[in-house]
C-alpha cells in the first residue's frame, strides 16, 4: 500500500459531558495526498469538525478523549507525538483556517504581527517573517498590503479577514491545509473569490487540502474526493461527482434530495390590493446611507423575498418595517394606514398584525420561559385575544400546526434542537394570527435537511392561512423554492424586483446575475460549467486573474 | 482622546456640583456646630458670638452662596477644629491615604493577575486551591481580620506595632489587610477572564499556528482578558481612595477616611467639603486612567 501525505484510520473521540460519554467520532478513516483537495461533508453534530480538530491537536483533554486510531503524517503517527513535537508541525507543516474569521483572529493585536508570528514562532526571524508577510498580503489580494500591516482584525471585511487567515496558514508554505468551513458565514460573492483563492493558491504549493463543510455547493466547486459524515461516521466515500450521481447511503440521497434550488418555482400572483405599500423609504446612520428609496407593493399571502449581501440593508428594512427603528423618510402603507407615522395606540393594536422570526433562534428565545410561556407571552400582552382558559389548547394547537407535540409545551428552548427552536418561534409569531411575518434569515442557521422541513412548514402556513411573508435570505436556492416574488437589494438601493421566474431565468441587471452566477449548485457538473461564467462576470471586473486550466479538466 | 475627555470633564464637573449642593446642606442637617466646640457652660453671648464669627447665624442660602464663592477662587475656608486652611488638612490625610492605595492596589494588581492566569491554565489543584482562598479573601470581613490580625502580630507575637505611623514596620499590617479582599475578588475575575480567552477561538487559531503555552497565555490571552478585569481594579482602587475608613481608624492610620469620620463628628463643615472633593477629583482621575488604559489594551476602542 502507497504511503498517503496524511491517512487517519480508525480514529474514536469521546467527550465526557455531565450527562454522559458524547461518542463524537467513531471508528473514522480518510487520507489525503498531495495537491488533492478532501471534502468532509455532514451536518452539525456529524464529528466533521471533532475529526480536524484531532489531527491539529486542538481537542481539550480532559473532557475530549481519542481512544482509538492512528493520525499517519509523512510516515509517523502524530498521536503518538509529544506535545511539544505536535506544536512543532502545527502551522509548518499542517496549517488550518476557520469559520468565523473575525473571532478567530485576535482582535487586540495588528493583523501583521499576528501573520508574522506564524513564522517566528518556528524559527524564521523577525525581519524576513516581517517582509514576507508583506508578501502573502500582497498575494491573498489585501488592499494597500504596507498599511494593512498595522490595521487590526475590526477594521476589515469579512472577505478580507478570510484572505488574512489564509496568509496566515499559508505562511510557513504548509504541506497540508485543513479549511473548516472556511465560507460558511461570507456572502456568495465573497465564497466564489475565496475558494477560487484557495484553489490558486493549492495549484502554485501542490499541498494537501482538506475541507469540511456542510455545503454541497461547496464540494461541488472545490472538491476531488468528498466523506460524507453522519453521527460520527463515515457513511460514504467517493470522488465528488460520483458521489453525487450516484449516492449508495441513504443519508447521502437525503442530503442531496434536501438541497434547496431544484423544486418548481412558484407562478406569479393574481394582482390584487396590496396588503403592505412602501414609497420611497428612506434611512442613514450618521453618515452611512442604509436605505436609499425603497418602494415595493406586498400582496396578502404573498413571499416576497429580499437577497442581498451584507451591508444592503436588508435588515435595516425589516426593522424599520416593523418600527424597531424609525425611518428618516418615506412611508409605508399597512392597508392604508402609513406605519411609519402611527401613534403608538394605534401602533399596539397593529403589531399583532406584523410578526417577526429571527435568525438565531438560540438567541431570539428566552432561555429562562418555557414553550408555553414563550408562545402564550403575546396573549399576556393582548389579552383580549383569548382568554386565559384556552390558552393551553391553542398552545398545544399552536405546537402541533408547525410539526411539535404538545406535551413540548412544558419544556424549556435547550432541550430541542435548532430546527425545533426555530419551530418554537414560529409557533411564536402564529400565536397572533399576524397577516405578515418577516422572516430575517430564518433559515441561514440551520441544517439543509432541517431548513427544507421548516420551509415547507412556512410555505404551508403561506397558503392555508393566507400570511404575507417577508423573507429576508442571502441564501439564493432557498429563496427560488420559497418565493412568489423576489428584490434584489445593494447598498440601501433595489437593484431589480420581479417574480421568482423573472429573477432567476432571465435576470436584467448585471449585479443579479453577478448573485447567481456566483451561487453554488449542488451539482458539481453544473458547477464546472457555472464556474466559466462565475469568472467571467464575478472575479475579472474585481481584477483577480482567471486560471489557465480550464476547472473541468480536473482529474478525480 | 482630547474631546473624550473635555466630555468626561463635563460629566464630572456636573457631577461635582451635585455633589457640593447634597453634602453642604446634608452636612447642615447634622446640627449646630457650637454645641459641640463651646463648653456647656458658655453663656447665650458667647455662642452668638461664635455663631457670627463662623457666619452662623446667616440663612442657609446665604451660607451656602459665601461657601460657593469662596470655592470658586479655591478657598475651602478654614478648619473650625485646627484653626488652619481645611483644604491643607485634607492635601495631608490623602497624601497618606493615596501612599497606602497605591502600595496595596500594585502588590494586589501583580500577584492577583500572575495566580489567577494560572489559574485558568493549569487547572486541577492549583486551581481549586486558589479558587478556594480567593473566595475566602473576596468575603472576609476586614475589620474582623484587622483585629485579629492586631491580637496575633501586634498583642501575642509582638513582632508589628499595633498602630500609628512611624516605620516601615507600621505599613505591613495595614496593607496585609486592605490586601486580602481586592485580591480575592480580582483573582476571581482574571480566572474568569483568562477562562474565556484561553477557550476563545484566537487562542485555537494561535495553537493551530503552533505558539507556544507562555506566549499564548501572556500574549494572546491576557491582553484580552485584561478589560473587565481593569474595571474591578478600578473600582477596588476608587474604594481606597475614598478612605479605608475602618481600616484607618483601627490602625490609627491618618488617612482622608479617618479625617472625614472625625471631622463629621466634630461638624467640622470646611474640613468635610474639602475632603470629599478631594477624594472625588482623585476618583474622576482615576477613572479616566482606567479609560486610557482600556483604549491602550484593546483597538477597537481606540477607533
Amino acid at each position: 500500500m502507497t504511503e498517503h501525505l496524511l491517512q487517519v484510520e480508525g480514529l474514536s473521540v469521546e467527550f465526557h459531558t455531565a450527562a454522559g460519554t458524547v461518542k463524537a467520532v467513531q471508528n473514522v478513516s480518510f487520507h489525503l495526498d498531495r495537491g488533492e483537495t478532501l471534502a468532509i461533508l455532514g451536518e452539525s453534530g456529524s464529528g466533521k469538525s471533532v475529526s480536524a480538530s484531532a489531527i491539529m491537536n486542538l481537542i481539550d483533554m480532559p473532557p475530549g478523549r481519542i481512544t482509538s486510531g492512528r493520525i499517519r503524517f509523512d510516515g509517523q503517527d502524530l498521536l503518538a507525538l509529544s506535545d511539544e513535537q505536535r506544536r512543532r508541525i502545527n502551522g509548518r507543516r499542517i496549517a488550518m483556517i476557520f469559520q468565523d474569521p473575525l473571532s478567530h483572529l485576535n482582535p487586540v493585536y495588528p493583523v501583521g504581527w499576528q501573520i508574522a508570528e506564524a513564522m517566528t514562532t518556528h524559527g524564521t526571524a523577525g525581519s524576513d517573517a516581517r517582509a514576507e508577510t508583506l508578501r502573502l498580503l500582497t498575494r491573498v489580494g489585501i488592499p494597500e498590503p504596507q498599511a494593512a500591516l498595522r490595521k487590526y482584525p475590526h477594521q476589515f471585511s469579512g472577505g478580507q479577514r478570510q484572505r488574512l487567515m489564509i496568509a496566515m496558514a499559508l505562511a510557513m508554505k504548509p504541506d497540508v491545509l485543513i479549511a473548516d468551513e472556511p465560507t460558511t458565514a461570507l456572502d456568495v460573492t465573497v465564497q466564489a473569490e475565496v475558494l477560487s483563492l484557495l484553489e490558486e493558491l493549492q495549484a502554485e504549493t501542490g499541498m494537501g487540502v482538506l475541507i469540511i463543510t456542510h455545503d454541497l455547493g461547496v464540494v461541488a466547486e472545490i472538491a476531488d474526493r468528498v466523506v460524507v459524515m453522519n453521527a460520527g461516521e463515515v457513511v460514504e466515500t467517493g470522488t465528488a461527482a460520483q458521489v453525487y450521481a450516484n449516492p449508495a447511503h441513504p443519508y447521502t440521497k437525503k442530503l442531496i434530495g434536501a438541497a434547496p434550488g431544484k423544486g418548481v418555482m412558484h407562478d406569479p400572483l393574481p394582482p390584487v390590493q396590496p396588503v403592505l405599500s412602501v414609497r420611497d423609504l428612506r434611512k442613514s446612520y450618521g453618515g452611512f446611507t442604509a436605505l436609499d428609496g425603497i418602494s415595493f407593493d406586498l400582496m396578502p399571502g404573498e413571499t416576497m423575498a429580499v437577497v442581498g449581501e451584507s451591508g444592503s440593508g436588508k435588515s435595516t428594512l425589516a426593522r424599520i418595517l416593523l418600527r424597531l427603528d424609525q425611518a428618516d423618510g418615506g412611508q409605508a402603507l399597512w392597508q392604508g394606514r402609513d406605519l411609519l407615522t402611527m401613534p403608538p395606540r394605534e401602533l399596539f393594536a397593529l403589531r399583532r398584525d406584523l410578526q417577526m422570526v429571527f435568525q438565531d433562534p438560540t438567541q431570539s428565545l428566552n432561555p429562562r420561559m418555557t414553550v408555553f410561556q414563550l408562545v402564550s407571552e403575546a396573549w399576556v400582552i393582548h389579552p383580549d385575544i383569548l382568554p386565559r382558559p384556552r390558552w393551553k389548547a391553542r398552545v398545544a394547537e399552536l405546537l402541533a400546526q408547525v410539526g411539535l407535540k404538545p406535551e413540548h409545551a412544558a419544556r424549556y428552548p435547550h432541550q430541542f434542537s435548532g430546527g425545533q427552536r426555530q419551530r418554537i418561534a414560529i409557533a411564536r409569531a402564529l400565536a397572533l394570527e399576524p397577516k405578515l411575518i418577516v422572516c430575517d434569515e430564518a433559515v441561514s442557521a440551520l441544517d439543509v435537511s432541517v431548513q427544507a422541513q421548516v420551509i415547507d412548514l412556512l410555505d404551508r402556513l403561506r397558503r392555508e392561512m393566507g400570511i404575507a411573508f417577508i423573507f429576508i435570505a442571502h441564501d439564493l436556492p432557498v429563496v427560488r423554492d420559497f418565493a412568489d416574488h423576489v428584490m434584489v437589494m445593494q447598498k440601501g438601493r433595489v437593484v431589480e424586483q420581479g417574480s421568482v421566474r423573472q429573477i432567476f431565468d432571465a435576470a436584467r441587471q448585471p449585479y443579479t446575475q453577478a448573485l447567481l452566477a456566483a451561487g453554488l449548485d449542488p451539482d458539481p457538473a453544473v458547477q464546472a460549467a457555472r464556474r466559466q461564467a462565475r469568472l467571467a462576470l464575478v472575479l475579472q471586473p474585481i481584477g483577480i486573474l482567471r486560471r489557465n486550466d480550464p476547472p473541468s479538466l480536473r482529474s478525480p | 482622546m482630547l474631546t473624550f475627555l473635555r466630555k468626561r470633564a463635563v460629566g464630572s464637573l456636573i457631577s461635582l456640583i451635585g455633589l457640593v449642593v447634597l453634602v453642604f446642606f446634608l452636612s447642615r442637617l447634622t446640627g449646630d456646630p457650637t454645641a459641640l466646640f463651646l463648653p456647656v457652660d458658655a453663656t447665650v453671648e458667647m455662642r452668638e458670638q461664635f455663631r457670627a464669627l463662623h457666619g452662623l447665624n446667616d440663612p442657609l442660602l446665604v451660607q451656602f452662596g459665601h461657601y460657593v464663592r469662596d470655592l470658586l477662587h479655591l478657598d475651602f475656608g478654614d478648619s473650625l477644629r485646627k484653626a488652619r486652611p481645611a483644604i491643607e488638612v485634607v492635601t495631608e490625610a490623602f497624601a497618606w491615604t493615596l501612599q497606602l492605595a497605591l502600595i496595596t492596589m500594585s502588590i494586589v494588581t501583580i500577584l492577583a493577575i500572575i495566580i489567577g492566569a494560572l489559574a485558568a491554565w493549569r487547572g486541577g489543584l492549583f486551581d481549586r486551591v486558589a479558587s478556594i482562598l480567593s473566595l475566602i479573601g473576596a468575603s472576609a470581613p476586614d475589620f474582623w481580620v484587622a483585629i485579629v490580625g492586631i491580637v496575633i502580630f501586634s498583642v501575642s507575637l509582638g513582632w508589628l506595632p499595633t498602630s500609628g505611623t512611624g516605620t516601615v514596620w507600621h505599613w505591613i499590617l495595614p496593607v496585609a489587610v486592605l490586601f486580602i479582599r481586592p485580591f480575592g475578588l480580582i483573582v476571581q475575575v482574571v480566572r474568569g477572564a483568562m477562562m474565556t480567552a484561553l477557550s476563545s477561538a484566537y487562542v485555537k487559531t494561535a495553537r493551530a499556528k503552533g505558539v507556544r503555552a507562555r506566549p499564548i497565555i501572556f500574549v494572546h490571552a491576557l491582553r484580552n482578558a485584561m478589560l473587565p478585569v481593569i474595571t474591578v481594579i478600578g473600582d477596588q482602587a476608587a474604594a481606597l481612595l475614598n478612605g479605608a475608613v475602618v481600616i484607618e481608624t483601627i490602625f490609627g492610620f491618618p488617612g482622608v477616611g479617618k479625617l472625614m469620620i472625625d471631622s463629621i463628628l466634630q461638624r467640622d463643615f470646611n474640613v468635610v467639603m474639602a475632603a470629599i472633593m478631594v477624594t472625588a477629583l482623585a476618583i474622576f482621575l482615576m477613572n479616566v486612567l482606567i479609560d486610557i488604559a482600556y483604549a491602550l489594551l484593546d483597538p477597537r476602542i481606540r477607533h
